[in-house]
Parts: structure tokens; C-alpha cells; sequence
């Protein structure tokens, strides 16, 4: 891997109480890479993200996106997470708003971009993931699947550096899927560093540059979706994947 | 993942969303419309007759349903209902915004704002465990008692701090129950863009609690629209103190009537509208819920089980 490091994730230690979900967790993603995080459930895929979108604390390690720590004392929370965005298994829409002051209100009041320019950008994303004429409704008024682009646009319009993605199709039906992931897809034509946590393996095999399968709280074994997918070199790795294709996911 | 998610997802997402939910009211048949009525006018009907064979009837008769005093005494007390309505006035904005400011200040997060919060947790506790009329008087009489200077000793004024007081205390709770009813999710969702605690408060969390709460909020108002009465104890007067002094000047109690029916007039029709912003609200939720609820049940257990501290 070539160019400065986009993500490196150092030795990562959180537990919850008694429970050690990460154990010395490292990972290193270079610029516009899409690396998708694989891995039975509770197996911490998801407070990985969360460690990096610094929703929770982390016990040991350090996590360094670009050129700063964002793990080291006294780093400003609110400012890093701009340059981080995240999506949500559950969307977390804001009820109360129509989609685009969802979509704004980040950008007003965060970035302090005037009205109409944050409308505007708004506007133009919501327009490139066909969604501009759903701009003033309200989230309740959505398909699970729009709500979830919607959520991505939101994420979107912080202009973020590194996008996480927390298992964003898993709450939703079947058909929706496609929808969601088409997004995703564009995003990566794009260009967009993306960290995605997921169970859709035939997406990962499609999408990613590289496929971290995380197992007892570390990256157990990392490769090109090709080689992680055919012949995988861990035990463990094997025998995830056996039991995703016995339950016909990939 | 192993089975669960996936499975439920067929069964909440697909098809119609089960049997449909009965309507709360408004559904009653004929035949129980009729047995309502016969019951109704039974009940009250036995009522009345023994209201008026008692004893005393005729006596209470003439003291309380004076319908000369009644109309003879109306104007003066209706009009002195202006200083209770202005009484409520103005303890209502000071109560919603005070109630406010303390149910922000108990759920600051950190172990740096704990004095804000020991602060607000005591006003709370002091002011819902003291009676009503103790405060009003203490604050009403004990302070202009004083006699410092610069201090006014009017006591409507006082009436205004007191009920204030005393009713912010009750108010901050609605307020704080509302806050903690909108997910820690719509939090997370609004600082994970950046936004700081108190913006996520201020756009996010703030707007969608005191949605929910109005209704109870209507509930304690009906409640202090009748409370003003109670500063009638420190000398204001106020629409229960001129009935009672045209009830002292003509020893007919049927001045107080008045002051019971305006108050009928008053607080029933706020009850009546809390009744209907609650039963909308509860509409609006259950619609939603048909569409959402595949999503909505999901998020729960997620965020439940994140609660539980299981990384995924």
C-alpha cells in the first residue's frame, strides 16, 4: 500500500466491565481504500468503528487518522468527528426535521456554512442519490432503505475524510438492500476512504480493496476480498465463512 | 450473524402488520349507548333525591343557590378573575422557562457540572416536598416582613414567586422525563456529525422531548390555573377573595358558586384539549409505528444489547 495512511488503529484495547470486546486490535487503511470489516456477531466490529468515531472511550492504543492522533489527550472531540462521518445499523434520522434540515443542520451549525449553501449542497447530493424530491419530507414518511441513504447524505455533507459504516443494510428488508449498497458503490467510484462493518459478503467481495476478518477482539487475518473469500489461511477465518454460506449469504 | 436478525426481519417488514389495533374510543354500539344512558340518568337521578330529602336541603338551598345573589354578585366577581388569569400569565412563562433551564441543568453530562446538578436536584426535591400555601405564605408575608429596602412587598408579586417556585420544581420533572424518553441514539447520532453536547441538546434532543410533553405540561397548568386561588391567603384579591367578601358582607354562600363555575368553564376545556393532544399524539405514534416498526424494533434490541455492553 502506497500514500500516507488514511486510518491506523494501534494496539486497541476496550472492554465493557468485565467484557474485553477489542484485545490489542491493529489496523492501517491507506487513502481511498474501502477495507470491510467481517466477523461474527460480538465479535466488536461495531465498537471498533465506535472507538474511531470516538463515541467511546478506548482503553489502551492509539488511533491516528491522517496525520493526528485523534486518541491523545486533550484532542478536541467535536473537531475530529468532522472529519469523520458515520452511519448507523438504524439510520438515527432526526424525527423532528424534514430530510434536508437533517441533512443541513450539521453543516449550519457545525461548519457555520450559510442557509442557502448548505441547502444547495444538500440539494445537489440529495439530487445524486435520487432522492432530491423526497428534500421536505419527513423521515417517518421513508422506506427504511431512503432513510438509510438519506443517513449517508447526511454523513455526506460534513465532506468527511474517513466514512464508517455500521452494518447499514442489516435493518433493512431484503429488497431495500440493493438500494443502499448501489450508494455505497458510488461512493466508492468516488474515491471515499470507507471502513464498512458488514454481513453482506457478496458486497464485501465486491467493494473492498481489503477484508479484515476480526475475531476475539483482533484482526485475525486481513487480505484482497479474492484470497480472504477462496483460501483463507486461518482456521477461524475457514470456518466463519463456511457457516455465511451454509446460511446462503454469500 | 446467526438467525435472529434476518428472520425477524421477514416477519416485521413483509406482509400486512397483523390484526388491525381496536380503536380506543369512540367504537360503542347502540345497545351499550342505551344502557349508559338508563345507567347515567339512574345513578344521578338517586343522587339528586337524596340531596333534596335531606334535612338540611332547604337551608343549603337558600345559603348556596341564591339565584338573585347569584346574578347580583356575578359581574364583580367574573371581572376579579382578571387577576388570576394575569397571576397565571405570568407564572406560566416564568415556570416554562425556569422548569427548562432546571431540567437542562440535571441532565448535563460529567463529573464537572455535578455541583449544576446537586443544585437543581435540591430546588426540585425542596420545592415538590413543601405544601403549596406554606410557601406562598412564608414568601408572601415573611419577606415584605423584612422590610428591606428596594424589595417590593406587593403581594401579587410574591403570588408570582411562590407559585413559580413551586410549580417549576414540578414542571422541570415533565420536562426531564421528556429528555430522557428520546433515544441516546438521537444523541449520538447528532455528535457523531459534530455537533457539541449542548447543540445536540438544543436541535435535537430538546425539540422532540418538549413535543412529547406537552400534554403533561396542559395537566399541571389546569393544575396551577386553580392554585392561584391560594394567594388570596396573602392579600390578593383575586377572584375567590371577592366572593368570599360578598359572601361575609350577605352571609349567602352563593357567591362562591360563581367563582366554582368560572373555574368549571375555565380548566374543563383544557382538560378536554390535554385529553386530545394525547390521544393524537398516541394516533400519530401508532401510524408511524406500521411503517417504521421493522426498523424501530430492531434499533431497540441493537441498542439494547449495545446498553448491555456487547460489541457487535
Amino acid at each position: 500500500m502506497s500514500g500516507p495512511d488514511a486510518l491506523r488503529v494501534e494496539g486497541l484495547w476496550k472492554s465493557f466491565g468485565d467484557l474485553e470486546v477489542l484485545r490489542g486490535l491493529d489496523l492501517r487503511m491507506a487513502e481511498h481504500e474501502i477495507v470491510c470489516v467481517i466477523g461474527s456477531s460480538g465479535s466488536g466490529k461495531s465498537t471498533l468503528l465506535r472507538c474511531i468515531n470516538l463515541t467511546e472511550p478506548i482503553d489502551a492504543g492509539r488511533i491516528v487518522v491522517g496525520d493526528e492522533e485523534i486518541t491523545a489527550a486533550g484532542v478536541d472531540v467535536d473537531r475530529i468527528r468532522r472529519r469523520i462521518g458515520i452511519v448507523f445499523q438504524a439510520y438515527n434520522l432526526f424525527p423532528h426535521m424534514s430530510v434536508l434540515d437533517n441533512i443541513t443542520l450539521a453543516p449550519r451549525r457545525v461548519l457555520k456554512q450559510p442557509l442557502a449553501d448548505a441547502k444547495d449542497r444538500a440539494t445537489t447530493l440529495l439530487e445524486r442519490f435520487g432522492l432530491a424530491e423526497k428534500r421536505n419530507d419527513f423521515p417517518d414518511r421513508l422506506s427504511g432503505g431512503q432513510q438509510q441513504r438519506v443517513a449517508i447524505v447526511r454523513a455526506l455533507a460534513m465532506d468527511p475524510d474517513l466514512l464508517l459504516l455500521d452494518e447499514v443494510t442489516s435493518a433493512l428488508d431484503p429488497e431495500l438492500v440493493g438500494e443502499v449498497l448501489t450508494v455505497i458503490r458510488d461512493l466508492a467510484h468516488q474515491g471515499m476512504t470507507m471502513l464498512i462493518a458488514t454481513h453482506e459478503m457478496a458486497f464485501a467481495r465486491d467493494i473492498a480493496t481489503r477484508v479484515a476478518f476480526v475475531d476475539g477482539g483482533r484482526v485475525l487475518e486481513e487480505d484482497v476480498p479474492q484470497r480472504i473469500f477462496r483460501q483463507p489461511s486461518e482456521p477461524r477465518t475457514r470456518e466463519f465463512l463456511e457457516r455465511i454460506i451454509e446460511a446462503g449469504r454469500l | 450473524m446467526s438467525g435472529p436478525l434476518p428472520a425477524s426481519a421477514g416477519i416485521a417488514g413483509d406482509g400486512p402488520a397483523g390484526p388491525p389495533r381496536p380503536r380506543r374510543h369512540g367504537r360503542a354500539s347502540r345497545g351499550s349507548l342505551v344502557i349508559a344512558a338508563v345507567s347515567t340518568a339512574v345513578f344521578f337521578g338517586a343522587l339528586a333525591l337524596v340531596v333534596v330529602n335531606a334535612p338540611g336541603w332547604e337551608r343549603v338551598q337558600a345559603r348556596f343557590l341564591d339565584w338573585e345573589e347569584f346574578f347580583a354578585s356575578a359581574p364583580r366577581i367574573v371581572a376579579r378573575f382578571e387577576v388570576n388569569v394575569r397571576l397565571f400569565l405570568i407564572a406560566e412563562a416564568l415556570i416554562l422557562a425556569l422548569g427548562l433551564l432546571l431540567a437542562v441543568m440535571r441532565s448535563l453530562p460529567g463529573p464537572v457540572l455535578f455541583p449544576l446538578r446537586l443544585l437543581a436536584t435540591i430546588y426540585v426535591d425542596l420545592f415538590r416536598a413543601l405544601p403549596g400555601l406554606l410557601v406562598i405564605y412564608v414568601l408572601g408575608l415573611g419577606i415584605p416582613g423584612l422590610r428591606l429596602p428596594g424589595v417590593p412587598n406587593d403581594p401579587f408579586f410574591w403570588g408570582v414567586v411562590a407559585l413559580t417556585l413551586l410549580y417549576s420544581a414540578y414542571v422541570s420533572e415533565v420536562y426531564r422525563a421528556g429528555i430522557d424518553s428520546v433515544h441516546p441514539s438521537q444523541t449520538a447520532a447528532a455528535r457523531s456529525l459534530g455537533l457539541t453536547q449542548l447543540q445536540a441538546l438544543r436541535h435535537v434532543v430538546l425539540p422532540q422531548a418538549v413535543r412529547r410533553v406537552i400534554p403533561p405540561l396542559l395537566n399541571d397548568f389546569i393544575g396551577l390555573q386553580k392554585d392561584t386561588v391560594l394567594v388570596t391567603f396573602i392579600g390578593v384579591v383575586e377572584i375567590f377573595r371577592q366572593s368570599q367578601i360578598r359572601q361575609q358582607a350577605t352571609f349567602n354562600y352563593t357567591p362562591l358558586l360563581v367563582t366554582a363555575l368560572v373555574f368549571l368553564l375555565v380548566t374543563i376545556p383544557l382538560a378536554r384539549l390535554t385529553d386530545w393532544l394525547v390521544s393524537r399524539e398516541r394516533d400519530r405514534r401508532d401510524a408511524g409505528t406500521v411503517q417504521a416498526s421493522s426498523a424501530r424494533s430492531r434499533r431497540g434490541r441493537l441498542l439494547g444489547a449495545f446498553d448491555r455492553r456487547k460489541g457487535t
